[in-house]
């Protein structure tokens, strides 16, 4: 077992999301199972390969500093779940 | 035959000709979406009244003599498409009520070709599965037999094709998920050349592997909609300024002294013996075709799967950050602070197996374990696109299986993730290394399975592509059969 059950609450808070003892349990069986098949990625030698992040060579992509069309407050705040003038409300964030 | 039933081009020449019109031929399509749609679930969102008007405004353009790639031609989209004023689910509970204020650039795209809309396609939730069982807006099931999956993601886009609920249709690829249901449904899909087709207004999966495609009935078909898919977009930085050819041109050229490699990695046990007897009448027909046969070595193809199962969760788990119930989709009520409202929001709106990818992901990226999954997973991807590269040395074009057996039940392999991942073996490489793959129908299991054939090319060579699968399907005259519904 690679991963424990604390470790899957740990991940999952690094992930903000709230997960079930039941899940918990689940997850860890399962993400361990999957784990334990890429593990076989350590038969190879991949000393001095140089990582590929990319799947064709890119290069960073400029154009002109201008300012261009964009979306406008009303068509930003359209799907809110709650919005309040110009601006999305959340629960407070602070004490 | 019915005018559902047919293709692009067949019904180009009637709708030039004045024969057909696109209201006629949208209203056939929607009487076969009455007829089947409760068995098939191909849709999360149909779209009749646009796609009425849409029809009668492609029909005036018709008769000014405007007539485009594919003017009055029905299409369905994946609902990974962002269309402006049309919800966007995703699969997803946290975009269910999601209203795009822009269009993806393929819709753009196909909007500007005169293309009718049907509807938004069902697809697993964020494009994560192999079989349409993870929608949160219920399965998708294979028009030809409704007990089992259609293969996914893009299930709703494959199955839709196959049961005549539209003329063609978009998905993404990003582990199989054009290819795999193509081969399981019967049609024809293909994925482009990774930087080929602008993502812009797909929904982000993973960003490095990502792409659109069409599913179509035939090849032909195939080509007519990569060359309006094609192109650079300036509002996409991966997206490639290569020329776009005319792909019409590589149909029905020959393939005569064509080297076709065959992976003998690719021909391991657990492999269905229908598909691979399938396979081995396909390789004879490419080599009655003039092309010779070569054996080729893809040597890390074991490796594969593993290395998607980093990078793919990996890159999930950072573009699906943005899921947090601020700026637009789902948010759970009654979390006391902000904290608790990002991780019940998450919690409530994911389902089961992206949450699960979410997990991987964030755990092969967090401290002490990046070099360990992410960095070494990288590594090996690098080594799996030079596999390719040697490849490609040796010969023109791949041919494999799409995948290892046909369409398997409902149910079959929820429980056990990694037999479902294990369903996308043949298709994951091409992903990782950004070639492009297409699947095409070779023939059917005893039971009356479709199976598919799969042909890869190397980096921006669709048009050979589309040369040797059209060949290939005019040499192998592949029965014509029709789904019983």
């Amino acid at each position: 077992m690679k991963l424990s059950t604390a470790d899957v609450e740990y991940v999952a808070r690094l992930a903000r999301l709230e997960v079930t003892q039941q899940e918990k349990e689940k997850f860890t069986a399962q993400l361990n199972d999957i784990l334990h098949y890429i593990d076989q990625l350590n038969e190879l030698d991949t000393k001095g390969v140089a990582p590929m992040s990319h799947a064709i060579a890119v290069t960073n992509a400029f154009r002109e500093d201008r300012a261009a069309e964009s979306l406008g407050t009303a068509n930003a705040l359209a799907n809110a779940p709650d919005a309040r003038g110009d601006f999305f409300r959340v629960p407070k964030v602070i004490e | 035959m019915e005018l559902h039933a047919l293709t692009i081009h067949e019904l180009q020449e009637k709708m030039k000709s004045g024969a057909v019109s696109s209201a006629e031929l949208t209203r056939s399509v929607f009487s076969q979406i009455d007829k089947v749609e409760d068995k098939v679930h191909s849709f999360i969102r149909l779209m009749r009244e646009e796609a009425m008007e849409q029809a009668v405004r492609a029909d005036e353009q018709i008769r000014q003599g405007d007539i485009r790639a594919l003017t009055g031609i029905p299409i369905a989209l994946k609902d990974i498409v962002c269309t402006r004023g049309i919800p966007t689910t995703c699969g997803s509970r946290i975009l269910q009520n999601f209203v795009p204020p822009y269009n993806a650039t393929v819709v753009e795209k196909l909007v500007q070709a005169g293309a009718v809309f049907v509807g938004k396609a069902n697809m697993d939730e964020f494009a994560m599965g192999s079989s349409t069982e993870t929608s949160f807006f219920g399965p998708t099931r294979n028009p030809w037999d409704l007990e089992r999956i259609p293969g996914g993601s893009s299930g709703g886009s494959a199955a839709a094709v196959a049961a005549d609920e539209c003329i063609a249709s978009i998905g993404s690829d990003t582990g199989g998920s054009i290819r795999q249901p193509a081969a399981l449904c019967g049609v024809v899909g293909l994925k482009p050349t990774y930087g080929r087709v602008s993502r812009f207004g797909l929904v982000a999966f993973a960003s490095s592997l990502d792409q659109i495609g069409p599913f179509t009935k035939d090849v032909e078909d195939c080509a007519i909609m990569m060359n309006v898919l094609a192109g650079y977009d300036p509002r996409e930085s991966t997206s490639v300024r290569a020329e776009v050819p005319d792909y019409r041109q590589f149909l029905g050229r020959d393939i005569q002294g064509w080297k076709i490699g065959i992976p003998r990695e690719y021909f391991i046990e657990g492999i269905d013996p229908e598909v691979s007897a399938a396979i081995a009448r396909a390789i004879e027909t490419v080599r009655q075709c003039g092309a010779s046969i070569v054996e080729i070595s893809l040597p890390h193809t074991k490796y594969c799967v593993a290395v998607y199962y980093i990078i793919a969760p990996a890159e999930a788990s950072s573009n699906l950050a943005r899921y947090d119930g601020v700026r637009y989709g789902f948010r759970a009520a009654d979390a006391r602070d902000l904290a608790e409202m990002y991780s019940k929001t998450r919690r409530q709106g994911f389902g089961p197996e992206v949450k699960r990818r979410i997990m991987i992901g964030t755990y092969a990226l967090s401290a002490g374990y990046y070099d360990a999954y992410y960095g070494k997973a990288s590594q090996v991807r690098a080594l799996i696109r030079r596999d390719f590269d040697e490849a490609f040395a040796q010969c023109d074009a791949i041919l494999t299986p799409t995948s290892p057996t046909p369409a398997f039940k409902l149910g079959e392999k929820t429980d056990d993730p990694l037999q479902m991942y294990l369903s996308d073996v043949f298709t994951i490489s091409a992903n990782l290394a950004g070639i492009p793959g297409i699947s095409v129908p070779c023939g059917f299991s005893a039971s009356g399975l479709p199976i598919g054939v799969q042909f890869l090319t190397g980096h921006f060579e669709e048009g050979k592509l589309l040369q040797i699968a059209s060949a290939y399907e005019k040499s192998a005259a592949v029965e014509k059969r029709r789904p019983a519904l």
